[in-house]
């Protein structure tokens, strides 16, 4: 279905998950499709055949006929078993077990509004994106912080909530490297529609880079404008809230900056990441992304550019000389 | 009064009260059902305008015509409306209107009862309204209110407050009005009608009032848990307690729920169909035994709304199971309406189309319903526009369209004027034409990956168009429930009279005048069978002297 899977995500699966849902939906659907037929066609030889004029006497009555009523409850129930079994192969297939025996690849914490996103064996930490290698199947373990959430990314397969208290796992396998979008799909509160995620599939090489580069503790660097930022960054509370690596560890009550300049979305997902962007949701987050929990700290356009200078000078290609908090 | 009644029995003269004071001070049951109704046409504009708001607000994308705020309250509102305020309501003032008519009964078992349970909800509708008053404003975690949102660290202001005491005063009303429902179909059945001889109408409105008065208090007893976590830190439902516990109370109400609002819409539709076709209803014995089976059914399927909750295979598999079988007894009375009209001599009124409609548009609805309960695809698509789509087929393309054709089939009776026929068509068509338009589309919304609940949404492929055409269908549907309202307002004055039985229907609310006396009946005809007018009008074809018609 080339054309069907390029508007709509679910036809183009992208994993061996998504695919059984769709192998099974189009079985489903054909069967029900039949269904659907033959009450439509029922209706129109009914309203071609048995249109009564005025003054028509009124038809024999007949009352029922067991046998008929007998065979259109067994056929129905007939299918709804054959859909049972189709489901239950399926069901097999993508789910994993309640607590699986492993550790899980990545750990996805639902917050109101984003994502919070951890690799226990690298120690990475990220919001929003969740990089994966392609091929493999990864274990992911979705927690919430706060309310229900729900993540669900439909060309990688089923969705599942993200619920306080009560880890959920779901398996992961991108067969083919690309940037899958998602969103939160359990409704969170205010910015619910701005709760959105993206999977973005690598081979395992750019992904091992990736994780090396993410791992990495950010440099320092020394010019007036980056420090001038790093001070703002400081002062302004933003370290309260947001993790910088080496600046901020445990902050954790909005997304991790450390890397941001190397991620596609601002907001998860409100804007397109750029120095432009960034500084325009620095100006008044609240105008970008209404009634989310960053408040607009009226900084004047000296600290904004400040803040962007610093925030995008982190992912710094030269390598570690110390962590910023050693300055 | 008509004619030939007057002529030939003495007339029992009612002293008929006029005014405000007479209809509050009432206990009649024809003049509460009315009030049921009105009150919920009102909430039907209410509920209808907020879904515009919606549909305005999502006719593109990013749009900012409401907060984000503003939008999750009017979503609140809107279902809380419509499921609590119109078609409960609605339902319920059918009952209360035709149910003593149709078992020959002068009223109801309990007329005062039957007065506090209506007034229960006229002031819990005003109480939920009265949030938009204060600070804050009205709700905004949904018709479901799923824990912890709505707690008190995520919903502080006094919003889900009101829906949770607004909601309480309205289900004890519910309650008492099941209650009585269901004694008057018990004790007060005209000489001779078995309560299998009920007219199918009757035996669907008593499989609901079971399902009110054993669903209703999972919901009530929910609501004050989340009151006392919310005022006295009781943690039911809060983080350091059971998130989830909320959804099993919730749910174990919500899906008997849904077929309390269906079922009366099953009963309308298996009026309108055989009188339309002009034969009995096709297996009646199977309607009411399925019915009866969806009745106990119902309370076990509650979890398929939790499948993507994190439950392990067990509960999956067994309510996957549940699911699917509740689905059979439903659709078999798709077949069973299907033989009525076949063989028969279809008159298209404009309640008849309503009603054939609602054939094709319901098994639509119950078909992805089917998807839905198979739990992978309920995985990909739940939570999305698809379900928005399966629910609104039922809920409108369903319950509505039996809801017009009721209306159309029952409102001579109760006004003695016919409602306007080509106003009529104008109505069905444009229903037709803006639900189809308004929900089929948003199928496609769900499996293209767009949320439910979502102020606004990013320009993917096809989400602006798809959108774009659901929210003009909303505004024809709009238009449609306009010419309605005009309809009924024009031929409650100028309608040609009724008469006492303008379609020739076989029930007993036909044998009385229209509208009837506030005493209903001068002399309820014998009862022989199903269909009493019937056998009095054909003695010699009388369905008692028919061995099948059992």
């Amino acid at each position: 279905m080339p054309f069907l899977g390029s508007v709509i995500p679910t036809f183009d699966p992208v994993s061996p998950q998504a695919r059984s849902i769709l192998d099974l939906t189009w079985v489903t659907v054909a069967i029900l499709a039949v269904i659907l037929a033959i009450v439509c066609g029922a209706v129109i030889v009914i309203l071609l055949r048995f249109r009564g004029k005025p003054g028509d006497a009124d038809p024999p009555a007949v009352h029922g006929h067991t046998k008929l009523e007998i065979t259109w409850t067994a056929i129905p129930f007939a299918i709804v078993t054959l859909l049972f079994v189709l489901s239950l192969r399926t069901m097999g297939q993508i789910h994993p077990a309640a607590a699986p025996n492993q550790a899980p690849d990545v750990i996805v914490v639902g917050h109101q509004w984003w994502w919070e996103v951890r690799y226990p064996a690298s120690g990475v930490i990220t919001a929003n994106e969740i990089h994966l290698p392609v091929g493999k199947d990864a274990l992911i373990r979705l927690e919430s912080a706060d309310v229900i959430h729900d993540f669900w990314v439909p060309q990688l397969g089923p969705k599942q909530d993200a619920v306080p208290g009560h880890p959920n796992f779901l398996w992961l396998q991108p067969t083919a490297p690309g940037i899958y979008d998602g969103a939160c799909a359990e409704f969170c509160g205010n910015a619910h529609a701005w709760m959105r995620l993206r999977v973005i599939a690598e081979t395992p090489e750019t992904f091992a880079a990736w994780t090396a580069a993410q791992a990495r503790p950010p440099a320092s660097q020394h010019t007036e404008q980056i420090l001038k930022g790093g001070a703002i960054f400081q002062e302004q509370a933003c370290v309260n809230c947001h993790r910088v690596a080496g600046m901020s560890d445990t902050a954790n009550a909005a997304p991790d900056l450390t890397y941001v300049a190397t991620r596609q979305t601002i907001g998860a997902g409100v804007m397109e990441n750029s120095p432009e962007n960034l500084a325009r949701w620095l100006e008044n987050p609240q105008a970008i992304k209404p009634q989310c929990n960053m408040p607009d700290f009226n900084l004047s356009e000296e600290e904004v550019a400040a803040l962007v200078t610093f925030l995008w000078s982190l992912p710094n290609p030269t390598p570690p000389q110390g962590s910023l908090d050693h300055e | 009064m008509s004619d030939a009644v007057a002529g030939s029995l003495p007339v029992v003269e009612d002293e008929v009260e006029e005014g405000p004071l007479s209809w509050v001070a009432s206990v009649d049951h024809k003049r509460i059902g009315l009030m049921y109704i009105y009150l919920a046409l009102v909430f039907l504009v209410i509920g209808g305008l907020e879904a515009l708001l919606m549909r305005l607000q999502l006719a593109g994308p990013n749009m900012a015509l409401l907060t984000p705020k503003q939008f999750n309250q009017i979503f609140t509102m809107h279902g809380t409306t419509m499921i609590f305020l119109v078609v409960m309501p609605v339902v319920t003032g059918l009952a209360n209107y035709l149910v003593p008519l149709m078992i020959g009964a002068r009223d109801v078992a309990f007329p005062r009862l039957n007065a506090f349970g209506f007034w229960m909800l006229f002031f819990g509708g005003i109480l939920l309204y009265y949030s938009f008053c204060v600070e804050g404003g009205a709700p905004d975690a949904g018709w479901f209110s799923y824990t912890p949102l709505a707690e008190q660290p995520y919903s502080s202001m006094r919003g889900v407050d009101f829906w949770a005491l607004g909601l309480l005063a309205m289900g004890v009303g519910s309650v008492a009005a099941a209650l009585n429902l269901i004694v008057t179909i018990f004790t007060l059945r005209a000489p001779g009608m078995g309560l299998l001889m009920v007219p199918m109408f009757v035996w669907m409105f008593l499989i609901t009032a079971f399902l009110i008065i054993f669903a209703l208090p999972a919901l009530n007893a929910a609501l004050v848990m989340l009151l006392v976590d919310r005022y006295l830190n009781a943690n039911f439902f809060t983080v350091q307690g059971a998130p989830l516990l909320w959804q099993h109370y919730f749910w174990a109400f919500g899906h008997p729920e849904v077929y309390i609002l269906v079922l009366p819409a099953f009963g309308i539709i298996s009026e309108v169909l055989p009188v339309f076709s002009r034969k009995p209803i096709f297996g009646y014995m199977f309607l009411a035994g399925s019915t009866l089976a969806i009745g106990f059914l119902s309370y076990g399927v509650w979890v398929h709304h939790m499948f993507a909750v994190g439950l392990g295979m067990t509960p999956l598999l067994a309510f996957q199971a549940s699911t699917m079988v509740i689905a059979v007894p439903t659709g078999i009375k798709i077949w069973n309406w299907l033989a009525t009209m076949w063989g028969g001599r279809l008159r298209l009124t404009t309640a008849m189309l309503f009603a054939i409609t609602f054939i094709v548009q319901f098994t639509l609805g119950g078909l992805s319903g089917i998807t839905l309960a198979v739990v992978p695809i309920d995985w990909q698509v739940t939570d999305t526009y698809y379900v928005v789509a399966h629910f609104h087929y039922v809920a409108l393309g369903g319950i509505l369209f039996a809801l017009m054709a009721g209306a159309y089939y029952w409102f001579p009776k109760m006004s003695g004027r016919m409602l306007d026929e080509r106003l009529g068509r104008w109505n069905f068509w444009l229903l037709v034409i803006g639900f189809n338009m308004t929900f089929l589309v948003q199928h496609f919304l769900g499996l293209m990956g767009m949320p439910r609940r979502v102020y606004t949404y990013p320009n993917l492929p096809g989400f602006a168009a798809l959108n774009g055409i659901s929210t003009l269908g909303a505004f024809v549907m709009g238009i449609a429930v306009l010419v309605f309202v005009w309809n009924v307002l024009k031929s409650v004055r100028q309608g040609a009279q009724a008469g006492d039985n303008p379609w020739s229907a076989w029930t007993l609310e036909w044998a009385t005048t229209s509208p009837p006396p506030e005493h209903n009946f001068e002399r309820v005809p014998p009862v022989r069978s199903r269909r009493p007018i019937w056998d009095l009008e054909n003695p010699d074809r009388a369905d008692w002297k028919d061995a099948h018609a059992g």
